[in-house]
């Protein structure tokens, strides 16, 4: 059989294959290490990460839904000083590529994390997690307006200096992605991860009351993926030279070949883990075996290939 | 090590296999079920759960399924057994109470904490509500083995629904039945006749599963009595391996208060530590 090669790239940094772990679906890549060996995959991308620690929501936190979830956990997490101690040895330690995720409150919280990120060692990549709510623009959500999603991103750009690949993650919930994504651009960032979870709500028919404690919350799962390919095909197509990292209900090789022929240079792999710890490796053994039977033999020459006239 | 830089690991014993289902009996509104599951049954401790697929291949239903480990039992050559004690509540749980003998299942196990056991001899009180009684049996075992006494205490909301087989009450002192409408044992709410019974045996320690509610009810009444509380909480899983945050409690941890996750500090957790008022909790972790 011919071979496949399988690595990517986002911007600078290369990735020995494309299926990565999603933001808020592997923790500090510990708990999936007791399934398999975190170097494996192509990187590891960590929940999202602010300034101090953070309890999160009240529960309950999820609730099942037809071929998806809601999830309202509040960006629960350690806070970077314990993340840089604790967290980001053990990756490296462990062989991972690691993207770190973060996500801000406010404009100058992103440049503090990128600033407290520009030195450390054994990063590949910073995914900025722009679908938080802004505490200083009445919670209007970043990632939804392109001057204030572009404002966080240029807080990290000014911060981070040099080396280290920005991505910034965009929310699937506005009239126009194309138009967010062409804000991040032109803020000067290397590649885009898409997409985040989509607002929805549950109502429990016993309380009569809404079911999570958050009221709402994010929609994950295959439920999602036909929008996930719709979004990273619309951005793909506007800007084909910036590399997405793709996501949005992955759950076998089959659905992360949609996304890569959609456009994306990478995929992510998130509530799929959460039925099947192992996930990620099938999907990427499945993914390989699909490109070989489609005659490829370099991944890279398939991503978009939806876009190409038909013959 | 800092406290705060402890790795919190999942339990280091879980694995992921496909477990082949050897019995599935109805006992009253439950299916005793049996699962083939390999050395994995010689790691289980009591109080420890499992996580299970359901629906099968195409299902739209995603995520896994808990539940609390009734017994394992290690066979050397032939293999070992974990058995569960499952109520049809949903589409997932009746999808796999409907499995024949024969079946296969996708199963983690065995995971989350185990309860504690006294170093020293103690008197000890089991109490379960509903299928909470489950992991309680072999608790009571071990804690019999260690020359603890055991007295044991369920209670559900009608007679059918308690769950108490014969061959779990060999290791117990005295077993005391309630419900809530009278029809077994005692008539009323479990937790009415705890005071009574910690008296009447001087209980020491108090070992708890059932309902939330439930637990937070026992929980006042260990601390009125100053003993020592251990409950297995039921939270709404999406993952059961640690990954996805959606399992939390909010817990004391020295002087702050954390949203710790139960299926790796729990499901055992000490039940004083555990902010169980509601609006407390809101308090605690939104200041
Ligand atoms: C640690 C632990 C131990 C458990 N032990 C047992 C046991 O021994 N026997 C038993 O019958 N049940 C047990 N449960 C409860 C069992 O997990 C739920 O009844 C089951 O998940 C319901 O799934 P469903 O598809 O039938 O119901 P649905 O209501 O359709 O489930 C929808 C979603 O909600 C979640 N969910 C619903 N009810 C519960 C619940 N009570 N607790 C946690 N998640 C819930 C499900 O996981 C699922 O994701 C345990 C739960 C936990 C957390
Ligand atoms: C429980 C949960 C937590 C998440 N946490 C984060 C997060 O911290 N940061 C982030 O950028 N995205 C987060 N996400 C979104 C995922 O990274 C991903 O974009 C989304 O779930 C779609 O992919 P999926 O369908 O494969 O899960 C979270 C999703 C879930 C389900
Ligand atoms: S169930 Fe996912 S972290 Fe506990």
């Amino acid at each position: 059989m011919s071979t496949l090669d399988f690595s990517t790239k986002i911007a600078s940094k290369r990735f020995s294959n494309p299926i990565f772990t999603a933001s808020g679906c592997a923790s500090s890549g510990q708990e999936l290490s007791q399934f398999f060996q975190l170097s494996e995959i192509g990187a590891v991308v960590t929940k999202s990460i602010m300034t101090k620690a953070r309890n999160g929501r009240i529960t309950p936190r999820m609730a099942e839904t037809p071929s998806g979830m809601l999830n309202s956990i509040g960006l629960q997490g350690p806070g970077i000083d314990v993340f840089l101690e604790r967290d980001i040895p053990w990756l490296v330690e462990n062989n991972a590529k690691v993207i770190v995720s973060i996500a801000g409150e406010n404009v100058d919280e992103y440049g503090v994390l990128a600033r407290r990120l520009r030195s450390v060692q054994g990063i590949s990549a910073i995914e900025v997690n722009i679908s938080c709510p802004n505490v200083e623009n009445r919670g209007q959500v970043f990632a939804c307006h392109p001057d204030t999603a572009s404002a966080a991103i240029e807080s990290v750009r000014r911060n981070i200096g040099g080396e280290l690949p920005i991505i910034a993650k965009l929310s699937p919930d506005v009239t126009d992605i194309v138009e967010i994504a062409r804000s991040v651009i032109n803020a000067g960032v290397d590649g885009l991860a898409l997409i985040n979870t989509l607002l929805g709500m549950v109502i429990d028919l016993n309380t009569m009351q809404p079911k999570l404690g958050g009221k709402t919350g994010g929609l994950s799962g295959p439920a999602i993926r036909p929008v996930a390919v719709r979004a990273i095909y619309q951005v793909h197509q506007m800007f084909p030279n910036t590399p997405i990292v793709g996501m949005g209900g992955v759950s076998n090789g089959r659905d992360a070949l949609e996304l890569v022929l959609a456009g994306a240079s990478a995929v992510s792999v998130g509530t799929a883990t959460f039925g099947d710890p192992t996930a990620v490796i099938k999907i990427r053994d499945e993914l390989q075996m699909l490109l070989l039977e489609r005659g490829f033999n370099d991944f890279r020459d398939a991503i978009g290939f939806a876009h190409r006239a038909s013959s | 090590m800092d406290e705060k830089l402890n790795q919190l690991k999942i339990n280091k014993n879980a694995k992921q296999i496909k477990a082949e289902i050897i019995s599935n009996k109805k006992v009253g509104p439950y299916h005793h079920m049996v699962f083939a599951v390999g050395d994995i049954a010689l790691s289980v401790r009591p109080g420890n759960f499992v996580a299970i697929s359901v629906g099968g291949e195409n299902s739209a239903s995603i995520l896994r399924r808990a539940f609390a480990i009734y017994r394992a039992i290690d066979k050397g050559l032939l293999g070992g057994t974990v058995e569960l004690v499952v109520a049809p509540h949903g589409s997932g749980s009746k999808w796999l109470c409907s499995l024949n003998v024969g079946d296969f299942v996708d199963l983690i196990g065995p995971l989350g904490t185990a309860f504690g056991i006294p170093t020293t001899p103690a008197n000890t009180m089991l109490i379960g509500g509903g299928y909470g009684s489950a992991p309680l049996f072999a608790l009571a075992e071990l804690l019999k083995n260690r020359g603890c006494r055991v007295d044991m205490v369920l209670g559900a909301s009608t007679a059918s629904k308690i769950y108490a087989p014969l061959e779990g009450k060999r290791s117990v002192s005295s077993l005391t039945l309630s419900t809530d409408d009278g029809t077994a044992g005692v008539h009323g709410q479990i937790t009415e006749s705890i005071p009574r019974l910690i008296r009447e045996f001087n209980t020491e320690v108090i070992y708890s599963c059932g309902p939330m509610s439930m637990l937070s009810s026992i929980n006042k009444i260990a601390q009125d009595f100053d003993l020592v509380h251990q409950c297995s909480v039921e939270e709404s899983m999406a993952c059961g391996i640690g990954v996805c945050m959606t399992c939390v409690v909010p817990v004391r941890v020295e002087d702050e208060i954390k949203m710790l996750r139960t299926c790796i500090d729990g499901p055992v957790m000490d039940g004083a530590k555990i902010i169980w008022d509601k609006e407390s909790a809101i308090e605690a972790i939104t200041k």
